[in-house]
């Protein structure tokens, strides 16, 4: 039955006379991440135009590495989105992730991959305990994150001074394979010239992958059916727990990789930081064109949001503008972006 | 009364399996009850499916039918009675252990994904991949296309598999969702209240496709409240009233009005006329409640006392 050799060619497939014919532009104007790509272009020209630096190639750069930073973690987020759900642990999680690396390497005085190993298993852990909550007790994705958001805030705090004794983490730059797992996490590639930090690689390689997982496996197909109607999606046999649980270990993957290239760009973290980041990954996806309420939604549209994050953030800087003007930017972007995407989204759709 | 029911074993006589000839049921159930804490869904029904046989289960709105579908697509676990499949005793843990034994849903709300594509939704759950490991890739060129053919081979002519199913009509989308159960080798189709929201005309294509299904073999189970709609195309008749059958019937002794008269309830129409009576001034409502009643009673006279 399923034997795809012997199937005749699609018979309508040369046009059918009720669909009126729809132009490239006005698929490519259907997609979920068009809103997203208007406010990137209209941004660049923008500060391209009042900064004469912003479109030097070691400024892009800084603005594709400053991307980076978000767009990793935009990527699971996005896809965690599309499949229904939200994470406000993710900011204090990447810190999670660093401190652990660094203060079991250093406490033990192991080689630093040790830590690095551990850090992925308490990463995706999180993750998994995250996601396990969430369908055992039903409760809402909104409170069950912002429950693990608390405790993994006090947690890093509690602990990086019970361990280390003070507010940061202690120096791991003299253990082994620091310098090893700093080529790997922070160095940076020369393209031309041009000083390319690895994360954006990461960042590039990841939204590859999570585009492919999304458009072109079963498991996208799965993310996309529990985030429209988990309901219909388990009465024909997905296993939407299954997929949920993944869903929030993949974020704590990326999670993990932040962390550790916060972690060896310098040789120490703030136990403090990340509070607040757990939203400009959420921002980045729903500029992005991901639905709030889940199904729909796409892992490029999470990157551009990143980049459009990146261009705010380091183009207030080039225009040598007051640096505090960034957040208004930022809710600025938002509205527009979604605003954007839902006229361009209706219009698309009557067409 | 005239109707006259029928046991498993005479149904039995007419069935056998197409491999083995034996004699036995596709499903069959066998006193089944279920239970919710101290509320008691459904209790004591038995009832058959065969190839090639539509089983219609009739009841009004909390009589059970849900529950009864619940038990055989594997939502609910049944606490009483058996469940066979071919002869074995089986109880679904899941809804995927009833699909993997050929049995498919087809819900009132579709169990599809509005805002996915209809190809993706026919092959939500199942998809067909190409590669293998961790390159495991869907096979979308191909899926597209038994999307298309399958659904015009049931009579749908789609404009573009790639809408979102949510555009499409209820009837649309309940053809759909026949199709994709069709093709996943469904041995078993159940279909629950697929009439109740649609218009007239799509109620007609609807009972068109329930027996193109039962042409292709299948057993199908098709859940309604509209005798109207099961008498055509039902082979058995099951009713259920609060949870209890109130009888099991095959078409040759079975007309469509006892079927609607067992159905309707002779004592609560009386009722229901006593009422306006006293209340006065319906004298419309009342003559129209009073020749049902009559009808009613002609057709079918012992089902006054029989519930009262």
């Amino acid at each position: 039955m399923a034997n795809t050799a012997t199937l005749p060619p699609a018979p309508a497939s040369a046009g059918d006379e009720r669909v009126g014919r729809r132009s490239p532009v006005q698929k490519f104007l259907g997609r979920p991440e068009v809103g997203a790509l208007v406010g990137a272009v209209v941004l660049f020209i923008f500060f391209a135009s009042v900064s004469q630096t912003f479109t030097q190639p070691n400024a892009l750069a800084t603005v594709l590495y400053g991307s980076s930073t978000i767009g990793i973690m935009a990527v699971g987020v996005s896809l965690l989105m599309i499949g229904g759900e939200f994470d406000l642990s993710t900011g204090v999680a990447v810190i999670s992730s660093a401190l652990t690396a660094s203060l079991f390497s250093w406490y033990f005085s192991m080689n630093a991959w040790v830590g690095v190993g551990l850090a992925l298993v308490v990463s995706v852990g999180i993750g998994f305990i995250n996601g396990w909550i969430l369908v055992k007790t039903k409760l809402p994705s909104f409170i069950v994150t912002l429950a693990t958001f608390l405790m993994l805030t006090g947690l890093n705090l509690a602990l990086t001074r019970l361990i280390g004794g003070s507010v940061s983490s202690p120096s791991i730059s003299k253990l082994d394979g620091f310098d090893s797992a700093h080529a790997v996490f922070a160095s940076s590639v020369s393209i031309g010239g041009v000083e390319v930090k690895i994360t954006v690689f990461f960042w590039i390689v990841l939204v590859l992958i999570a585009s492919w997982v999304l458009l072109r496996t079963k498991v996208g197909n799965w993310i996309f059916a529990v985030g429209g109607d988990a309901n219909a999606a388990r009465a024909v046999g997905v296993p939407v727990t299954k997929t949920k649980i993944g869903l929030f270990m993949a974020v704590g993957f990326c999670g993990w990789i932040l962390g550790m290239h916060n972690l060896f760009a310098f040789d120490a973290v703030q136990s403090g930081e990340g509070v607040g980041n757990e939203f400009l990954y959420i921002i980045a996806a729903v500029i992005g064109g991901c639905l709030l309420t889940g199904g729909y939604g796409s892992a490029v549209g999470g990157a551009i949001g990143a980049f459009i994050f990146g261009m705010a953030n380091k183009g207030i800087v080039y225009a040598q503008w007051n640096p505090d003007w960034f957040k208004f930017f930022l809710g600025l972007m938002l509205l527009l972006a979604t605003i954007v995407n839902l006229i361009v989204k209706r219009r698309a759709e009557l067409k | 009364m005239n109707a006259k029911q029928i046991d498993q074993q005479t149904l039995l006589r007419d069935e056998t399996d197409p491999l083995t000839h034996t004699p036995v049921h596709l499903l069959s159930l066998e006193k089944v009850g279920k239970h919710y804490g101290n509320i008691i869904a459904l209790r004591d029904v038995t009832m058959a499916v065969d190839n090639g046989r539509v089983t219609c289960v009739l009841g009004d709105n909390g009589a059970g039918k849900s529950t009864l579908i619940k038990i055989i697509a594997g939502l609910h676990q049944h606490d009483e009675g058996t469940l066979h499949v071919m002869g074995d005793v089986r109880k679904f843990n899941s809804p995927r252990d009833a699909l993997d034994a050929g049995i498919a849903t087809v819900y009132q709300d579709l169990a599809v994904v509005p805002l996915m594509p209809i190809w993706r939704n026919f092959f939500l759950g199942s998809e067909l991949t190409t590669g293998f490991g961790p390159f495991k890739s869907m096979d979308v060129q191909a899926m597209k296309e038994i999307t298309k053919k399958e659904l015009a081979d049931m009579g749908i002519d789609l404009r573009d598999v790639e809408q979102p199913i949510g555009q499409l009509s209820g009837g649309e989308r309940q053809c759909v969702a026949i199709a994709r159960a069709v093709y996943f080798g469904a041995k078993v189709l159940i279909l629950d209240e697929p009439t109740a929201a649609l218009g007239v005309k799509q109620s007609g294509v609807v009972l068109r496709y329930i027996l193109q299904a039962r042409d292709r073999g299948l057993g199908v189970i098709f859940i309604t409240h509209n005798p109207h709609h099961a008498f055509p195309v039902g082979d058995r008749f099951l009713l259920l009233k609060r949870g209890k059958s109130i009888g099991y019937y095959d078409k040759k002794d079975i007309t469509l009005d006892e079927l609607t008269a067992q159905m309707a309830g002779g004592a609560e129409l009386a009722e229901l006329a006593h009422e306006l009576e006293q209340l006065g001034g319906h004298t419309q409502a009342l003559k129209e409640v009073q020749a049902e009643v009559a009808d009613v009673t002609e057709t079918k006279p012992e089902s006054a006392p029989r519930h009262a």
